[in-house]
């Protein structure tokens, strides 16, 4: 529908903003080049202290908007440790917090106009994903030794059926990381890939106030997905922390 | 198709994420433009900056942030006790004043009824005594009175005697009689007695 050659001027580089480039020079892309990437994730870094250190600095008794926003991200994800793994799974708070507050704030940063979205790359969802599994698989093994692997075996299913879930059980659970990355990096990479694409459309006049309604729609959609999936990110480490801390539930 | 830029651009709009999948997976080499994120090239780059970033931000949260935050409301939570205890304690004490001042106002309502009584009982007392005074007084006046209204008769009775017999004297007199004083008193005074 969209590049048909008889549409002539329409050209759609939907994916083009999720391009790796140096920002000095034209050189290729080794492993300690300065990239756009490095520059939203130092955006990143620097968007997240200032919301929650420089916010806090003056520490008041009654909170002002930007203290109060540090609070309640710093509730929120402690509400979440709290109701999902229990009491003992505050020890990984500021683990789970790093994550949360760096996808949240990568997500968001990603909505501005000209930016770059780090998390709707897979490479950065999987190492985050990965080392959650890493995390929560060691942490399994020395919390709980060899009983660890008891998860697997469910112990309320009949005794036929024991071996058949054994498997699904362990096929899942590796399954667990892939899952757990693509979701983020899909989600944002086809919410914005999406408004490039209605943006690609405005070029038409005749068509340009539709495109523009939906570039409306699909951010005010997009703000809601930007917090949701940190929110869906996190809230599955937490339930993947829980097995580790109680395997047998 | 999926050697040109142009082309590959056009499957990744119009058909999504899975056609830009398939035209990166169709032997796309790093510089190829179907999906970015699939350039493994630059996933050492990346993840390289990544874990920097994550490293960074973990000692931001776990160093300065949280501890702050958890000290703002702690804090807050004392606050927030020590003022219910003194709200608690307040009230309290204004039970207490509520008590006092009721006590208060039964002993002044008390008092002020002894004093009534008492204002009462004295009035009663002056009272009676002015009644009594002032019968006394009546009793003494009419006493008076009454001896002065029977002095009153008792000299009009004299005179009516004189005035009788000085009436008869004339009367017989001007019958042609000659008056003797003798008879005239005594004829006078058993008619007066009679």
């Amino acid at each position: 529908m969209a590049t048909e050659p008889s549409e002539g001027g329409l050209v759609f580089h939907p994916m083009d903003q999720f391009i790796v480039s140096p920002l000095f020079g034209d050189g290729a892309v080794s492993w300690y080049t300065p990239t756009n990437v490095t520059l939203w994730l130092a955006i990143t870094v620097g968007v997240i202290a200032l919301l929650l250190v420089r916010s806090t600095k003056e520490a008041r008794v009654v909170p002002g908007k930007a203290q109060s926003i540090a609070e309640l991200a710093y509730g929120f994800v402690y509400k979440m440790i709290v109701d999902v793994t229990g009491k003992d799974g505050i020890k990984y708070f500021p683990y789970i917090m790093t994550l949360f507050m760096f996808i949240v704030v990568a997500n968001f940063l990603g909505l501005l106009p000209m930016s770059f979205t780090t998390t709707s790359h897979i490479a950065v969802t999987a190492v985050l994903a990965v080392a959650v599994f890493v995390t929560v698989t060691v942490l399994g093994f020395v919390l709980n030794g060899v009983s660890f692997l008891g998860m697997f075996w469910v112990q309320s299913a009949p005794l036929p059926l024991r071996p058949i879930l054994a498997l699904i059980e362990v096929i899942s659970y590796f399954v667990r990381p892939v899952s757990h990355s693509i979701r983020l990096a899909g989600n944002m990479m086809a919410g914005h890939a999406v408004i490039k694409v209605f943006a690609g459309f405005a070029a038409i006049a005749a068509i340009s106030p539709l495109s523009i309604v939906a570039i409306t729609a699909m951010y005010g959609l997009e703000i809601l997905v930007c917090f949701i999936q940190a929110y869906v990110f996190t809230i599955l480490t937490c339930v993947y922390l829980r097995d580790a801390l109680h395997p047998h539930h | 198709m999926a050697n040109t830029t142009e082309a590959a651009h056009g499957a990744a709009g119009s058909h999504g994420a899975d056609a830009a999948h398939g035209a990166a997976a169709g032997g796309h080499g790093a510089e190829a433009a179907g999906m970015p994120q699939l350039e493994f090239g630059t996933f050492p780059n990346q993840i390289f900056w990544l874990i920097v970033a994550l490293v960074a931000i973990y000692f931001i949260l776990s160093k300065v942030a949280l501890p702050r935050i958890a000290g703002i409301l702690a804090d807050r939570q004392d606050a927030i006790t020590n003022d219910i205890a003194a709200a608690e304690e307040l009230k309290l004490k204004a039970h207490e004043a509520e008590a006092a001042y009721d006590k208060a106002l039964a002993d002044a309502r008390s008092e002020a009824m002894r004093i009534a009584n008492e204002t009462r009982a004295a009035m009663q007392a002056e009272l009676d005594e002015a009644i009594a005074k002032a019968d006394a007084d009546i009793g003494e006046r009419a006493a008076e009175s009454e001896k002065a209204i029977s002095e009153i008769r008792a000299s009009a009775m004299e005179s009516v005697e004189a005035v009788a017999k000085d009436t008869t004297g004339a009367l017989v007199a001007a019958l042609g009689g000659t008056a003797d004083e003798g008879r005239i008193n005594a004829a006078v005074d058993a008619r007066l007695k009679g």
